[in-house]
């Protein structure tokens, strides 16, 4: 090899690194521009409604005089909805993937399944909310409830769900199934001990992407009954007699916090403004505790994975 | 996740679900949904009602729209429906078919008010001829420069800007303007958000647009009324609180209505509600910018509440015009 190769194979390899260095650097840009983005919105909302956010705000119903209006009952109402959506939508999807994954025949007719469970993924959520006033609100009775809130948005994000947890399930590697079912063990007994522990920190992740589209659905709550002014709590969920639990509270009605917001911007007074922003970065302050929490789980939940 | 947590939650959304059904306490609460333009006043009563029943009933309000309103409220769903225009012919046999009476209150006004860009030197006022002119559905894609419209006005373009097709607001000014209800061009901006108009009028020098009263009130700085010119005295009026209780600002200025159901009346809650509000009214009413009507008119509403009549004083559409007096002493028909 002579000097005249090294010359050109070092001006290749420059070549290509620069080459790498522009991709990395339009990768960052394409990065940027969501977290600028997020960053900005996140700030401006901070930055205008600054001056109402403090315990009143938190600890206040809804109110005529933008003052001493706050969202008590929004994110009690949030928080709430959220509850039912994971409690319906994670068993439900988490079974749904496994079965799909573990159990299913692979025929035309899984096939369908998987295909179908794809597309309710990209069907618009009001189109949730029409197919939930008809099943929950009238033909089950759960009324205008959280509860029907709260099936509502778990069968909006039962997809997101399902299909999450089959590719985590596909990400765990052949070789632990075939170990399990050497040692003589059955498919339940592999799923549970196995496979849905391997593959619980991608089911989290899948689950908080739907649970952060759900926080801020209108939509679909509209659509079955949301209320804009409420000035009460729904029951809480213990009483002083046996057995203590209550679950008066699903059939309570209920406001969300994307519903305040929105009924605060359309509202004339300039004051009203500053609540809708104040709520918006609370709301977002609340998605984002949402997700601490899920990342906090799901480095605790790596933790105890040994292969 | 281990096996027990997932039986613990298993059995969790299982006693949750059984529990539902057996759940239902008879606590006093008052229900009520509908348009949105009277939202804001509903909301003050039902927090000061509250505030006064030192939260023994409980006041729901929710925003479906006048017509959602309805069909909750022809459905027996709602106590109370909040109405922007008169209940229509369809509603009225939807609520017979159900079996659901009910009074009709009005409680307000509310005054359509035109709003031109400050900047805008040479509108001095408006005719009812020159608004249907600019709006009729002829005007489509024809009537663009303000010259077009009347010819002292310049030669410069002209921009639309309106409440979206679903609002009562559009119903109204359509059928107090062009004649028909709904009947418009369709090549304005509109948007069901006040406050996109607001923001577009008075960004734009040529710019007209019209929307409720409140939202002209809250934005004087950057907004101007046009005076509308009435078509019985000839004169331009200027939208405010006096000319609309004085019946001068016309043809723009309309009642807006709660409608009771009777049978709930017999529940105490609601009876009471009503009556707070009518008592009420006037005073929550200019708090949230709208216009109330007189006292004798809330006095003759509160008779008609307590003599319980049932049914419209409108024949199942929308009248231009009328005045709240004349509706209060008609017979209402169901």
């Amino acid at each position: 090899m002579n000097q005249k190769d090294i010359q050109a194979i070092r001006a290749i390899i420059t070549r290509h690194k620069r080459w790498d260095m522009l991709f990395g650097l339009l990768g960052l840009l394409a990065l940027m521009v969501g977290v600028l983005t997020l960053t900005v919105l996140f700030a401006d909302m901070a930055i205008k409604g600054a001056a109402r956010i403090d315990y009143d705000f938190l600890t206040s119903f809804p109110s005529r005089r933008a003052g001493s209006a706050g969202i008590l009952s929004a994110w009690v109402g949030t928080i709430l909805v959220m509850l039912v959506t994971a409690m319906s939508a994670v068993p439900l999807g988490v079974a749904a993937g496994v079965y799909l994954e573990e159990y299913a025949p692979k025929n035309w007719v899984t096939d369908l399944i998987e295909i179908n469970v794809t597309n309710l993924a990209g069907v618009p959520s009001i189109v949730y909310g029409l197919l939930a006033l008809g099943l929950f609100v009238y033909k089950f009775g759960f009324g205008q409830s959280i509860l029907s809130a709260g099936l509502t948005l778990g069968l909006l994000i039962l997809p997101v769900v399902i299909v999450a947890t089959r590719e985590s399930i596909r990400a765990i590697p052949q070789m632990v199934r075939e170990g399990a079912y050497a040692c003589g063990a059955t498919t339940w007994q592999t799923v549970r001990d196995h496979i849905v522990p391997y593959s619980s920190a991608g089911i989290l992740t899948g689950v908080i992407i739907g649970m952060a589209r759900a926080i801020g659905e209108t939509a679909p709550i509209i659509t079955i009954g949301a209320l804009t002014f409420i000035a009460f709590l729904p029951p809480a969920p213990y009483t002083e007699v046996f057995p203590y639990i209550s679950f008066e509270w699903l059939m309570a009605p209920f406001t969300v916090m994307p519903i305040q917001m929105f009924n605060w911007t359309s509202r004339p007074e300039a004051a009203f403004q500053v609540n809708a922003a104040a709520a918006g970065f609370i709301l977002v302050l609340m998605t984002l505790a949402m997700n601490g929490m899920a990342i906090w789980l799901r480095y605790r939940l790596r933790r105890n994975i040994k292969w | 996740m281990n096996v027990r947590k997932i039986a613990t939650l298993a059995a969790a959304v299982g006693a949750l679900f059984a529990s539902v059904s057996s759940a239902h306490a008879a606590e006093a609460l008052v229900k009520i949904d509908g348009s949105s333009t009277v939202f804001p006043i509903t909301e003050a009563v039902a927090e000061e009602f509250q505030k006064a029943k030192k939260g023994t009933v409980r006041v729901t309000v929710g925003i479906s729209g006048t017509g959602g309103g309805f069909k909750k409220f022809c459905r027996g769903e709602t106590d109370i429906s909040n109405a922007s225009r008169p209940i229509l012919d369809k509603e009225m046999a939807d609520c017979k078919a159900a079996g659901i009476k009910y009074i009709e209150l009005p409680v307000a006004f509310d005054a359509l008010t035109l709003v031109m860009n400050p900047k805008n030197s040479f509108l001095k006022q408006i005719t009812s001829a020159e608004l249907k002119t600019m709006w009729e559905p002829a005007a489509q894609g024809k009537i663009l420069k303000w010259n077009q419209v009347n010819p002292a006005w310049p030669d410069t373009g002209l921009k639309l800007f309106g409440p979206g097709a679903d609002s009562g607001t559009f119903d109204y000014f359509t059928e107090a303007i062009v004649g028909k209800s709904k009947s418009s061009r369709g090549d304005f901006t509109a948007s069901e958000d006040d406050n996109v108009l607001v923001q577009g009028v008075s960004r734009d020098a040529g710019a007209l647009g019209y929307f409720g009263f409140a939202y002209y009130i809250e934005n004087k700085d950057k907004l101007k009324a046009v005076p509308v010119v009435n078509p019985k005295t000839g004169k331009a009026v200027e939208p405010s609180m006096e000319a609309v209780i004085s019946g001068d600002y016309q043809p723009l200025s309309r009642p807006i209505f709660i409608y009771v159901n009777a049978a709930a009346i017999d529940r105490p809650e609601v009876k009471e509600f009503v009556e707070f509000y009518l008592k009420n009214a006037a005073e929550l009413t200019k708090e949230v910018k709208y216009v109330p009507l007189t006292d004798a008119d809330y006095k003759h509403a509160a008779e008609n509440f307590a003599k319980k009549k049932t049914g419209t004083a409108f024949g199942g559409h929308a009248e231009v015009g009328v005045q709240v007096s004349d509706l209060l002493k008609r017979d209402p028909k169901e």
